[in-house]
């Protein structure tokens, strides 16, 4: 049903309607409001037969699930940030399981410093965990995900985290369709897992592997997760013909046809992005376009490639940052251009919630298209503050934490807005 | 006063010691045919192992208890590596080890998702080393307890991390000698501090069901396993098992020294509902903390020439305190005769 | 920087005001209104009396950015101790609306300057904490001045704004605070001019 309703909300119904047996809740800004629209739907009696679980931590939350989905139960929970962190061993114990476990994630940054607002830093810094992660762009794509995450993690055998922005995405009220229970239970059969904690017929789960075996269950996992290449776009194109309309998916393309600059992003900056490229194309006629990773584990190489192939220059956008590297999404999208040439350009924004603005965006393509752009360029920062900073640390001596003292020079300490 | 001798029948007070002799209601599990085996055999656990001993015996009685449908998490340790020698199971009931820290809330976990389908029939046990139940995984532990989950939790208590080398743990014994508590330097073997009593801790949450016990008393272990399981909601097992390789022990003193260890009052052994002591297992034979501490070579810098009676003497007020707190000695004397 | 056919509204307030939930309302009286909405708080600090500040987009089409409003068409101030505080008029072009919470005139709250660069007839102070302390019995100013932005920009009738308002504050809170919305509605729609939205 079409309604005006947070991001927050709007999955916290779609979750109930997928039917979870287990939903563990640890809070968490800014996914808090996903857990408690859970609490209420399952005090109300409207999501039953459900165990909700409140636990006193994330390794917590993780920790239940694996022994919800261990003995059959479809398991639920929800994230972000340091709290992603904290299960980070779990993380890894469920993807080695094969246990089909649906996480969102409420993309935000990671501290030190600490920092509540949106990027994609806590993701980011689990994508090489065994969970296929797939990106939401807006509201409604983040509610359709969670419906088509369950189908995929039961049908691989692998747990899905779905990643939302941050107070961008949770805390928008805007219009989404909500799936309704009768087309859910059609989509999403009952779960039937491969392997069962029953007494009926005992197994041992989680046995150790030594080096004789350790290397073949590695490689299972990656060929596994490959084989969710072909899996994501038949469940998304399931889901279309079931819910009629687009979500999911491993790419998209935005004005690809002749487009000879393309920006690659993930998750909802791409709204802005394309609202920009529709100005250029407008008024300066620039052959510019957008693709959209979804899914982000499995990489998507041959989509990817297929769909940057024919461009002249294409420019990474990411919300996070390989400290003493650089991107991490370019690593990956160059990797699938891998004998290709074109001029290929990082851009790190957003990070810690800084707004991308249109404005910017406008500047920042333009510098792409005229060829002012370097490799790797950090959009709007406060260049006058790294460099009086930078001077700071070079006096010699010790100069202090970097945070506090930018801060002070932002005049946010003493200025009371925060 | 005229002294009564009386003739106490150790365990079961019949007329007849030895099993086979026993009425069948009044013998173990263990001695029973049809036992489960729920930990077979073949594993690869060292000779002498307490907690191989401990969990056969809880796992059997819990097992019969519910019935045969039984399910149990494991924390990593000695008991998660040396029972699943990849191919090979020892477990004969479904079985799942996740990691180091979680085991209470993967058992939470397994009990939630059976609620879930309406399965009350089939139990959930926890278990792991004092490691893992009083070190990393006290948090999940706390949480267990706090939300009544319905899980009978039980530690292994060998008193420190065996399975990586013997390193303390924070159940290692004041002046135990572990690989990082050697006697060098000013602390002779580990700290003396005030210990961290997770079966107080257990009580203070006030969950239905708290005791401990040993692997020297099976009727007693089991009588406990099985009160443990008529009870729905939180409940806790603090098991003592020797360990003959980290304690420098003799394989045949296992049994020994878990009887030592309750005579000397070292370890009380009691039971607690909903927060207080209903019930204590008496001390026999009082017995000076000496003849245990001799025994184990983790102790061996406490004794010789000059040797350090000072560390004895605090040990020994430790066990004395217990004695006096829990109330471990018979009211009607010291000494009890056979 | 919004398209052609987008308006944008930037609200500010102090936490425990609604300025949040304004937001929101304005999202809801819009999807009532068969139009697409974007609603979303600046997640500052949380805390009672800090600033907040929360925006809302309305278009015809489906709203694609995502940035904060920067070029606000319309600015609702439900606290007018902001003012000399935070930079509350930033962005705010020589066409755009302003709606003020105060019973004090313009030019006593220091504003002559602005009242110069912006159009007469669009920029309004309304004491909407006395119309709300007198229907709710509290000087909550939010949902009344969204009866007073409906009438000064036209972009939302006044029924999906009370429907809206009565949707999110169940039983006698929501007609109170209707009833305040349609106070100030017929308030402001007498000071000024009120451009017809077709």
């Amino acid at each position: 049903m079409l309604r005006q309703i947070e991001g927050s909300a709007a999955v916290a119904e779609t979750v109930a309607r997928c039917r979870p047996e287990v939903v563990c809740a640890y809070p968490i800004s800014p996914q808090t409001h996903i857990v408690e629209g859970l609490s209420d739907l399952v005090r109300a009696g409207d999501l039953s037969p459900c165990e909700y679980m409140t636990v006193e931590s994330e390794f917590a939350a993780l920790s239940v699930c694996i022994g919800a989905a261990a003995a059959g139960a479809r398991a639920y929970t929800a994230t972000a940030s340091q709290g992603l962190l904290y299960m980070a061993e779990a993380l890894y114990n469920a993807s080695g399981l094969g246990l089909p476990i649906v996480m969102t994630v409420a993309n935000r940054a990671l501290g030190s410093p600490i920092n509540i607002w949106n990027d994609h830093s806590d993701s980011m810094s689990q994508r090489d965990c065994g969970w296929l992660q797939l990106y939401a762009e807006d509201n409604q794509e983040a509610a359709d995900l969670h419906v088509q995450a369950f189908r995929i993690a039961e049908e691989l055998s692998l747990p899905v985290m779905v990643c939302m922005d941050g107070f961008i995405l949770t805390h928008a009220v805007e219009r989404v369709d909500v799936p309704e229970a009768g087309p859910v239970d059609a989509f999403l059969p009952p779960f039937e897992p491969r392997q069962l904690l029953d007494p009926a017929e005992p197994m041992t789960i989680g046995a150790m592997v030594g080096p004789e075996a350790f290397a073949e269950v590695k490689y299972l996992a990656h060929a596994k997760q490959l084989q969710a290449l072909d899996t994501i776009p038949a469940v998304a194109a399931e889901f279309e013909q079931s819910f009629g309309r687009s979500s999911g998916g491993l790419v998209r393309g935005y004005r690809l046809e002749d487009a000879e600059t393309v920006v690659v992003a993930l998750g909802s900056v791409l709204g802005t992005i394309e609202e920009t490229i529709d100005a250029m194309r407008e008024e300066e006629g620039m052959p510019i376009g957008a693709l959209a990773i979804k899914t982000f584990r499995p990489f998507p190489m041959e989509a990817v490639r297929a769909a940057l192939q024919g461009a002249k220059r294409v420019v990474v956008l990411e919300k996070a940052l390989a400290v003493g590297r650089g991107g991490i999404v370019s690593a990956d999208v160059r990797m699938a251009l891998s004998g290709i040439e074109l001029d290929g350009h990082t851009v790190i924004a957003g990070l810690g919630g800084r707004p991308i603005t249109g404005a910017s965006l406008r500047r920042l393509f333009g510098d792409a298209v005229a060829g002012r752009l370097g490799p790797l360029t950090f959009l709007d920062l406060n260049w006058e503050l790294i460099e009086a900073e930078l001077g700071r640390m070079g006096e010699g001596g010790r100069s202090g934490p970097h945070a506090e003292n930018i801060l002070r020079e932002v005049g946010v300490v003493a200025g009371g807005s925060h | 006063m005229e002294r009564h001798q009386r003739v106490r029948f150790y365990q079961v007070g019949s007329h007849v010691v030895g099993n086979r002799l026993l009425d069948p209601e009044q013998r173990t599990v263990q001695a029973r045919m049809d036992r489960s085996n729920t930990l077979t055999c073949g594993h690869r656990a060292c000779r002498g192992c307490g907690e191989a001993l401990g969990a056969r015996y809880v796992l059997d009685a819990a097992k019969r208890a519910a019935d045969g449908k039984l399910i149990a998490a494991n924390a990593t340790g000695c008991l998660e590596v040396f029972s699943t020698p990849f191919p090979e199971t020892s477990w004969q009931l479904p079985w799942i080890h996740s990691l180091f820290g979680n085991a209470p809330a993967v058992a939470s976990g397994v009990a939630a998702a059976l609620r879930a389908k309406g399965r009350d029939d089939i139990r959930v046990v926890g278990q792991g080393g004092d490691g893992g139940t009083v070190d990393i995984g006290f948090g999940c532990l706390s949480g267990m307890f706090e939300r009544n989950d319905d899980v009978l939790f039980v530690c292994y208590d060998n008193e420190a991390y065996m399975n990586t080398g013997v390193q303390r743990s924070g159940a290692t014994p004041p002046a135990a000698r572990t690989a990082n508590t050697k006697p060098i330097g000013e602390h002779l073997g580990n700290r003396f501090g005030q210990g961290k009593d997770l079966p107080r801790i257990a009580m203070a949450h006030g969950i239905p069901y708290v005791a401990t016990a040993t692997v020297a008393e099976p009727h007693d272990l089991e009588r406990k396993v099985e009160t443990a399981m008529a009870i729905h909601g939180a409940r806790y097992l603090h098991v003592f098992v020797p360990c003959p390789l980290g304690w420098g022990s003799e394989a045949h003193d296992t049994i020994k020294l878990a009887r030592l260890v309750k005579e000397t009052g070292l370890f009380p052994v009691f039971e607690a509902v909903e927060g207080e002591v209903v019930g204590v297992s008496r001390i026999r034979r009082r017995t000076p903390v000496e003849e245990y501490l001799k025994l184990q070579r983790r102790y061996a810098h406490l004794f010789g020439d000059p040797g350090h009676p000072e560390i004895v003497a605090r040990l020994q007020a430790g066990a004395d305190r217990n004695i006096r707190e829990f109330h471990l000695l018979d009211p009607a004397g010291e000494e009890v005769a056979w | 920087m919004a398209d052609s056919g987008t308006f944008q509204v930037r609200i500010h307030g102090r936490g425990g005001q609604g300025a949040v939930t304004a937001a929101e309302l304005l999202a809801i009286a819009a999807f009532d209104e068969d139009r697409h909405a974007q609603a979303f708080p600046s997640f500052g600090s949380e805390r009672t009396g800090a600033p907040v500040v929360s925006f809302c987009r309305l278009s015809d089409r489906p709203i694609r950015t995502r940035e904060p409003v920067a070029a606000p068409d319309a600015l609702i101030v439900l606290d007018a101790t902001l003012i000399h505080q935070v930079k509350l008029f930033e962005g705010l072009g020589p066409d755009g609306y302003l709606l003020l919470n105060s019973s004090r005139s313009l030019e006593e709250l220091g504003l002559s300057d602005l009242l110069g660069r912006l159009r007469p007839g669009r920029i309004l102070g309304i004491p909407a904490g006395e119309i709300a302390r007198r229907h709710l019995g509290k000087p909550l100013p939010n949902a009344a001045l969204l009866g007073g932005f409906a009438a000064l920009t036209g972009q939302l009738g006044l029924p999906s704004v009370q429907a809206a308002i009565r949707e999110r504050f169940p039983g006698t809170a929501g007609v109170a605070n209707a009833t305040a919305a349609a106070e100030c509605f017929y308030t402001v729609r007498e000071c000024v001019e009120t451009p017809s939205h077709a």
